[in-house]
Parts: C-alpha cells; structure tokens; sequence
C-alpha cells in the first residue's frame, strides 16, 4: 500500500518534473537506489564498506582453464547459476576467454607465448560509469551509491535487453528458459531467477554484507585481489601502484573496476 | 464510422479472414513461447535482440514514412494530397501498432511492462522511445479519425486539431530518431556508432512508408469507387525516388569511413554480413540481395518514363519496400550483434516459431489497416456520390 503510494506520487513527480532540473532526477534516482538494496540486502555490523569495490586478477597466476574452474564454479554455485547445454542459452557470471576476446584490439600481432595461451577470467567490470544502468527503462539495474556495485532487481527486470546491447564486455546473460531445473544444487541462500530477467555478477553484495569477500577470491589462492579503489592503502591499491595494469576497453570510457596484472 | 469496416463484400472478408488465420498461428506460438520462455526463439547470449527488435524498427520507419503525405498538405499546401493524408495517418496507426506489440512480444517479463511507467528513466532511450511511439499513436488516432468524420459530414474538421497536426509532422520524424538513439549511443557497437544511423533510418523510412502508401493506393483504386489519383501516386513515387536513392548514399558513406579508415571495429559488422566473417555467411546472399533490390528500386524510379507507368512503379515500390526491409528487419539488429563485444562470431537464425510469431504480428497490423483503409475508403465513396 505504501510503496504503491509511493510509486503512484513519484510517477506524478516525474511527470511533472521530467523536463526540469537535474536535481530533482537525481533526487528520486537516489532515494530509487536506497530502497532497491534496502529490499534485497541487509547491511549487518560486520559488512565490509568501500566507496567503489574492485578488483584485481593476477593473469599470471593461471596457466590453464583447469585453474579457472574452482573460482567460476565457486560463484556459479553459491549464486544458483543453471549449467544449460544449449549454448545460446548460456548464462554465465564468470568464464575464461582468450587474451584477443578479452581486450580485442589490444591484441599485438604476435604475443608473449604465455599470455597468448593464458586463460583469462572475465565478468561484470562493475563500471564506474556503466552504459547498461544508463540504458535501463525501469532502474532494474543500478549503480549502488554506497559501494559502486552495479545491482540487479530481478523481480522490477522486464527483460528488454537494453542492458545488454549498452555492456561492451558481453557480461549480461539472459534467461531464455527457466532455469531452475538446471541448477545442479540449489543454495537457498540466495534467490533463484525466473525465466525473462537479465543476471550478472554482482560482486558477491550478499557476502560483503555479511563480512565475507566475494566467493572466487576467496578460492583463488590470492591470485585475486579485491578492496576500495578509493582507499590508498587497500590491496587492490597496492597492486595497482606496484604492478603495471590494465583494463578491457578503456577507450570506451566506461571505467571498468576490475584490473588485471598481465 | 466504425461500422464502415463491417460491411463488405466476399473478397474482403475472404482476405480478413486470410489474416485472421495467421493472427491465430502467431498467437498461439506466442502462448508458447510465454510459457517456454525467449528461449523458442534464436536469440542467444550475443545476439540479444534479433527479429522481433528488427522488424519493430523497420515499422516504426513505415509509420514515419506516412507523415510524407501529411507534410506537403499540411505545410506546403499542397492540396492534391489532401485525398489522401487520410491515408497516410492510418498507415502509421498500424504500423505503430505493430511496433508496439513487436516490442512486447520482444519482452521477458511482458506483465511488468508497466514498470516502465512506474519507474520512468528518463536517462533511457527505451523510456523516450515508449513516449514517443505512443505519443504518436494517440496523435494520428485523434487526428485521423476527426478529420473524416469531418470529411463524411461535410464539414471543415475542428479548429483545435490544427496545431496537432502541426504537432504530429516533427513527432514523426522523432519516433524514428529516437528509435535510432536506441543503438547509435551504445558504446562498443561499432555498427551503429555513427551520428548518422537516425539520418539513415529516416531515408529508408521515407522509402518504405510511402512505397507502401503507393502500393496501397493502387489496389484501392483496383477494389473500390476511390481513385487516390494519378497524380497524387506520382508525387508519392517522386518522394520514394529521392528518399531511397539517399538511403543508398548514406549507406555508402558508412562503407566509406568503415573501410578508407580501415578500424576493425567498424568493418568487421560490414564484412559480416556482405562477404561473412571467419566462415560465417548466413546473411551475405540477403544483403547483397537488399542492395541489388534497393539499386533496381532506384533505377525504376528515378527514370521518369518507368517512373510513370504505374505498373513499374508497382513493381519499383515493391522491390523498394523488400529492399530496405532486409536491410533494416534482418541486416541492422544481427549485423550490430556480430561480432560480439569479444568479438566471437556467434550466428543468429530467427527460429520458426519466431517467424511465425512476427508474422502473426505483421497480420495483425494489415487487419487494422485494411479495416482503416475501408473505413477511409467508405467515407470517400459516400461523399462522393
Ligand atoms: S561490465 Fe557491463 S554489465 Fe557490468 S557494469 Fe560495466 S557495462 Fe554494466
Ligand atoms: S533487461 Fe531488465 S535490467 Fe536489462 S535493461 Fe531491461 S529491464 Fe533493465
Ligand atoms: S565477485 Fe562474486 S559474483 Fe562476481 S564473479 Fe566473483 S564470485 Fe561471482
């Protein structure tokens, strides 16, 4: 009744208000933002805070896909992600790709062996400035202002995916098919999805809430780092001032969170 | 008025029925697919939008192509259009129906559709473009049917729907800009990352509608006591002539800049779909065939003895309205989808029961605009004797 109430006097604000100051969009996008992770997760005492979460993948510290699959199957499992065999259906949070599919066009014509045969682990880069919350019509997929992840409300999701034509790093998947039946062991800690929404990696918000660090860092024999980019004296800080990095098309502009030593 | 489109003879309600039938099909394929999920189409993970989101962006070029007989009445005062703006309005009525339903068809989670109202984003495009086309839609209801009621009581139409109409010629031209923002502001697609893609949806627009409006206009005159008119046909064809051979242009100053620059990023959608990509052609005899279609469709109507013997230009507007249809309903959407942003070639087919689907969609569409055009047709007639 009173979210409903809400709803209906923000669609009136709205209309009113649409073409008028900027603050006032913001104003409700804020107060949209709040209660949307208010809904899906509760900040406990212990959860861990960041102005932007990111992280750091050590390539060097994997040879081969084998190395990959503890991490990916570690967060396909605590997040109900369904393993289908039709591969247009696919969905996946987290996978391993070349080197020229994960940075295409940086790809010299003739590469170190190593990283040529190198595996590389790829997921949502929880982008600073992400095209995929610009391009959603229902704020189903948002930046949250609090840690800079980018969420996902599966239940507001109308499955237009515009989310996913806006994300260059092909890291949106979509439910083709309900996916329940394909989820090997459910964990009833976390929501399943139905068929019709967009998923993606979320940075394991519900773990961070809980004083937990993401699930495939945590398995990753520290070849995974993860902290506040705006904390000098974080991890991923140190890394990035000690190693050399990069990111997957910077030139776009999205400002991709997650940073790689190669 | 309404009545108008019950009463009529065999052939209409034999080809009412015709349509009818496919509605059915496309309906209870859509049942499926509301229970299966999109999953019974042949989007994948790459290619996330395919024909339905193709064939609701050619439509909403056809619905923007009848404001080409609106303007020149309307603006330019040129009073032989005026048979036939009625036409024009009623063609975008169904036609934007047709988008609207494409798009839902299109959707994972259809019964939250309303979301979109509940949590307006002005910061998407999606949100402008549900606007817009509504917008549109109630605009070209309103006006259309108070200007021939006006028209069947023999009355000048009511002062205050002068500035709607006004209102609806640039609103034309923005459902298909906006339209075009849906994919030239994403970042990554280096196919429609050009400034030039609602430019170029409009010329293919300003093609098709009004190729359609002719084609319309011929087999009312074969069906009915209504002659739209020789003359109002030509001015027709003269714009279909102009706005395809732009079309042509435009796109050939895409090719340009795609392979003078010779930017992988740009030229790789291209080659996709005219020579394939890594062993990849599925659409390379299709967009050829759009190409030689749209150059014939130029070649018809640009000369002018051709150009004036309705049956060539009959069949010039049908070359044209297949042409630019490839081009925007099978090339545009898989052609921006391949390769993906990490650059797999991973090819789209539209599956049968989507086909079947957007076909249903399709005879939904000129079920509303046969039963329009009679009503229109209807009126002309009565006033007429
Ligand atoms: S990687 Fe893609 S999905 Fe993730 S925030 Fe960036 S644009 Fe959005
Ligand atoms: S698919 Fe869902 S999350 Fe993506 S843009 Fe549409 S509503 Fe937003
Ligand atoms: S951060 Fe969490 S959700 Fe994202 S890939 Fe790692 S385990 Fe999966």
């Amino acid at each position: 009744m009173d979210s409903s109430r809400r709803r209906i006097l923000r669609l009136f604000g709205i209309s009113a208000l649409a073409l008028t100051t900027r603050p006032v969009l913001n104003a409700f996008a804020k107060e949209e933002q709040t209660t949307g992770a208010e809904v899906v997760i509760k900040e406990g005492a212990k959860s861990l805070k960041a102005r932007q979460w990111a992280m750091v993948i050590d390539t060097r510290k994997f040879e081969s896909e084998a190395d990959l699959e503890p991490l990916i199957e570690a967060c396909h499992k605590i997040h109900n992600v369904p393993a289908l065999q039709n591969k247009n259906h696919e969905i996946k949070w987290l996978w391993g790709t070349h080197y020229h599919n994960a940075f295409p066009g940086k790809a010299a014509r003739f590469l170190a062996e190593k990283v040529e045969h190198r595996p590389f682990l790829v997921l949502c880069n929880h982008c600073e400035n992400p095209p995929c919350v610009r391009a959603c019509p229902t704020k189903a997929t948002w930046k949250r202002e609090a840690d800079g992840i980018v969420f996902m409300d599966f239940h507001r999701c109308i499955g237009c995916r515009f989310c996913m034509a806006a994300c260059p790093f092909g890291a949106r998947s979509f439910n083709y098919r309900d996916p329940r039946p394909f989820i090997k062991e459910t964990n009833n800690k976390f929501p399943t999805r139905m068929k019709g929404v967009v998923e993606k990696c979320n940075f394991c918000a519900e773990r961070l809430a809980v004083g937990q660090l993401p699930a495939c860092v945590e398995v990753s024999n520290g070849a995974l780092a993860f902290g506040d980019l705006y904390d000098p004296a974080s991890e991923v800080r140190e890394l990035i001032r000690t190693h050399y990095t990069i990111r997957r098309k910077q030139i776009l502009g999205t400002e991709p969170s997650v940073y790689y030593i190669v | 008025m309404l009545e108008l489109a019950l009463k009529g003879g065999k052939k209409y309600y034999g080809w009412m029925t015709f349509l009818m039938v496919f509605v059915g099909i496309g309906f209870l394929l859509y049942l499926k697919q509301l229970d299966f999920g999109l999953g019974i189409t042949g989007l994948s993970r790459d290619t996330s939008w395919g024909f339905y989101i193709a064939n609701f962006t050619f439509l909403v070029g056809v619905a923007a192509g009848g404001v080409m007989v609106v303007l020149p009445y309307y603006l330019h005062d040129y009073k032989a259009f005026g048979k036939v703006t009625i036409l024009g309005e009623f063609l975008a009525i169904s036609s934007v129906l047709m988008c609207v339903t494409f798009i839902l068809v299109d959707l994972g989670q259809p019964t939250r559709i309303f979301n979109v109202f509940l949590y307006p984003t002005p910061n998407s495009v999606l949100f402008w473009d549900t606007i817009v086309l509504n917008g549109y839609l109630i605009l070209n209801i309103i006006i259309g049917w108070n200007v021939l009621e006006a028209e069947r009581n023999g009355v000048h139409y009511q002062k205050w729907l002068k500035p709607l109409i006004y209102l609806s010629i640039p609103w034309a031209i923005s459902i298909h800009t906006v339209t075009a923002y849906l994919y030239c502001g994403l970042p990554g697609r280096g196919f429609w990352m050009t400034a030039i893609l609602a430019p170029r949806f409009l010329s293919s627009a300003f093609a098709a509608g009004p190729a359609l409006l002719i084609l319309c206009c011929l087999i009312i005159r074969r069906v009915s006591n209504f002659d739209p008119g020789r003359e109002q046909i030509q001015s027709l064809a003269k714009i279909v002539a102009y706005a395809i051979c732009v079309n042509v242009f435009f796109f050939l100053c895409e090719v340009f800049v795609a392979f003078y620059s010779q930017i992988p990023e740009h030229m790789d959608h291209i080659k996709y779909l005219f020579v394939g990509l890594h062993g990849h052609t599925a659409y390379v005899p299709w967009m050829w065939a759009s190409f030689i279609l749209m150059i014939i469709g130029i070649i018809l109507t640009v000369i002018p003895t051709s150009r004036k013997n309705e049956g060539v230009l009959a069949v010039a507007c049908v070359v044209i309205f297949l042409g630019t249809w490839i081009d925007k309903g099978l090339g545009m959407i898989a052609g921006g989808f391949t390769p993906s942003p990490l650059h797999e070639v991973n090819e789209y087919i539209p599956s049968l029961p989507e086909i079947g689907i957007a076909l249903g969609v399709w005879a939904m569409g000129f079920f509303v605009l046969t039963a329009l055009f009679k009503i229109a047709v209807s009126v002309k007639e009565e006033t007429r004797s």
